[in-house]
């Protein structure tokens, strides 16, 4: 597998609208590197007769009762969020569509 | 929802209008329709598919929300108990196979719509499976009705998407729009989409049947209380998807899937628009694009939307998240015991138990008052006189104030038992039919009981035959001409005589006795 670069994390940062400085840039090629080395390893898991799962425990029906629970305000909802207008997310034209 | 890149080019149908229509009746004459009809059906629970949030209708915007369906890192999804439970009636309702295990899975598509970007939604393993609903359509000789099968695929379970909110451009549709604005209080409440295998052999009746299987379908939801189905408030919406294949060939042809088609009429519409517009490009030797369309309601006609294609990717895969739902079997004949009989066989059963005739069963039915009747009934009135009642003095007294009769009785606390209690002021001669009216002006008016307003307005039958009958001879006396026809057999002259007699007694004579009096009188009796 090739090595992770920088401008690899840079990438995906970007991607994920996430700003990173320079020195979070570099202690991350580190840390994706190595959780990518992890799977390399599981990926060489002898999983031949092994069925495909979808979730790690064998468990089926864990459903929660139909209770309404405090969320957020729309504050706390709005806090991350880049620009608001309205009391509403603001996002960039989305285009036509639907 | 993928996005389409600006500028793909479609297919051409170089010199051909496919905006075009053609008449019905060249349509029906070259082709056969397919349907199939989408619904989605927003639950009415308390709180959202995978997280407690409320779902409260018209809340200020992003105050229903949490880390769970706002997409926040490390946030879990909980499935709701009765969101699955309602699923799950919903398939029996609607004969389907409920699934032994069944996995949600994430619907992946970049849209700000669904902050996760992805919905969550069921793949290829549905929590309900292969029905059938039957739907009433006028029958074909004029008379009664005809029941015609429509087969369901399938029935999941999946979530809403937030609402959207285009700024800038004229008229607030994304099409201009600079930027948009969105409220994510509805993005996870609970949805159930039912698929209809293919409907086909429905020919010239494929408009009215896929109008009467939306409004049957909407009758069976509301039966078992899952949700309030407004289509006016989005609560149920409906996709057509509408293809034509020539007369005897039995390869369906390239479908269109119109959009968000959202009151009864309008479904009718839709699939009878369509079905001209496939017949005007066929007929020209043209090629139907496979495509979304937009429904408007106010030109009835659909425009072009994004192409479609059978190869959209979303790249399902199992969500990880959660975990299967596997319902035992004694869950689900638990929940088979708690389905309501089904509506139309409901309405056939109350028909024949209350004698009433078709129409005045349609009347009863289009006034909303089955529950009403019904419950009149059960506290001792008879049908008859529930119908009456209800249909005539009381909606009469409703239509005046623009009101539905079932909010305009409740509002005024007026209940079964106030029926029940009037018409034994009838049955038991205390009363007749104009002072009953009487007695319903008051008690709607709020002066109380019927009982109490009779009492209040000194509204009783002169039981007194002495009086009546003194009454009788003072009218005739002074009617010596119309007593002569009746004497000579013309008895219908007598109407006119009661009608005196009655003002004589200042209406609170019994009509039927005095018509007796006066015919004995007379020598008719």
């Amino acid at each position: 597998m090739a090595e992770l670069t920088r401008d690899d994390v840079a990438h995906l940062a970007d991607l994920a609208r996430i700003d990173l400085s320079d020195a979070e840039l570099d202690r991350m090629v580190g840390e994706l590197g190595v959780i990518l080395e992890s799977v390399a390893v599981v990926q060489q898991s002898p999983i031949a007769d092994v069925e495909p799962m979808s979730h790690p425990m064998p468990i089926v029906n864990v459903t929660r009762p139909d209770e309404v629970r405090p969320g957020l305000t729309a504050e706390q909802a709005l806090a991350a969020a880049p620009a608001v207008e309205q009391q509403r997310f603001s996002v960039p034209r989305i285009l036509d569509e639907d | 929802m993928t996005i389409s890149a600006a500028g793909e080019t479609r297919p051409t149908n170089s010199g051909i209008d496919t905006e075009a229509t053609i008449p019905w009746d060249d349509v029906l004459a070259a082709y056969d329709p397919v349907l199939g009809l989408e619904v989605h059906v927003e639950l009415g629970t308390n709180t959202k598919m995978f997280c407690g949030c409320a779902t409260e209708f018209g809340a200020e915007p992003n105050t229903q929300v949490c880390p769970v369906c706002l997409g926040l890192p490390g946030a879990l999804p909980v499935v709701n108990e009765v969101g699955v439970e309602s699923a799950i009636r919903i398939g029996l309702a609607l004969n389907c196979e409920i699934a032994q295990w069944c996995r949600f899975a994430r619907k992946n598509y970049f849209y700000p719509d669904m902050p996760k970007n992805f919905q969550t939604s069921q793949y290829d393993e549905p929590i309900a499976f292969g029905g059938w609903l039957d739907v009433e359509i006028p029958a074909e000789s004029g008379e009664g009705t005809e029941t015609f099968r429509v087969e369901i695929e399938r029935a999941h379970m999946e979530e809403d998407t937030g609402k959207s909110l285009h700024v800038g451009g004229s008229t607030g549709r994304i099409h201009g729009a600079t930027h948009s604005l969105v409220d994510y209080n509805r993005a996870g409440i609970p949805l159930i989409e039912i698929v209809t295998k293919p409907i086909v052999g429905a020919g010239e009746r494929a408009p009215e049947v896929a109008k009467a299987y939306v409004a049957t379908l909407r009758d069976l939801l509301k039966a078992l209380d899952v949700s309030d189905v407004k289509m006016e408030q989005g609560s149920m919406r409906c996709d057509v998807n509408l293809s034509l294949m020539p007369k005897g060939s039995d390869t369906f042809g390239t479908r269109t899937e119109t959009k968000n088609v959202n009151s009864l009429r309008s479904v009718e519409r839709a699939v009878r628009y369509e079905m001209c517009r496939h017949g005007s490009v066929l007929s020209q030797g043209g090629s139907v694009l496979q495509e979304t369309r937009h429904w408007h309601e106010d030109t009835g006609m659909t425009t072009a939307g994004r192409p479609k294609s059978d190869a959209d990717d979303y790249r399902y895969f199992p969500e990880p998240d959660l975990v299967p739902v596997a319902p035992s079997r004694e869950t689900v004949e638990a929940l088979r015991a708690t389905l309501p009989e089904p509506p139309a066989q409901r309405r056939k059963r109350l028909q024949s138990d209350w004698g009433f005739s078709d129409l005045e069963m349609r009347d009863v039915l289009n006034a909303g008052l089955v529950e009403l009747i019904e419950s009149t009934v059960a506290a001792g009135a008879t049908p008859a006189g529930a119908r009456k009642w209800w249909s005539g003095e009381i909606a009469r007294r409703a239509n005046a104030d623009g009101a539905d009769v079932v909010s305009y009785a409740g509002e005024r606390g007026i209940e079964p038992a106030h029926v029940v209690e009037l018409e034994g002021l009838v049955t038991s001669g205390r009363l007749n039919d104009s002072m009953a009216r009487q007695v319903w002006e008051g008690v709607l008016d709020g002066e109380g009981a019927p009982t109490a307003v009779a009492d209040a307005r000194g509204l009783e039958l002169v039981q007194d035959d002495g009086a009546l009958e003194a009454a009788v001879d003072a009218v005739i006396a002074r009617n010596e001409d119309i007593a002569q026809k009746v004497r000579d057999g013309k008895v219908q002259a007598a109407g006119a005589l009661i009608g005196q007699v009655m003002k004589e007694m200042k209406g609170q004579a019994d009509a039927g006795k005095a018509r007796e009096i006066i015919l004995a009188r007379l020598g008719q009796s």
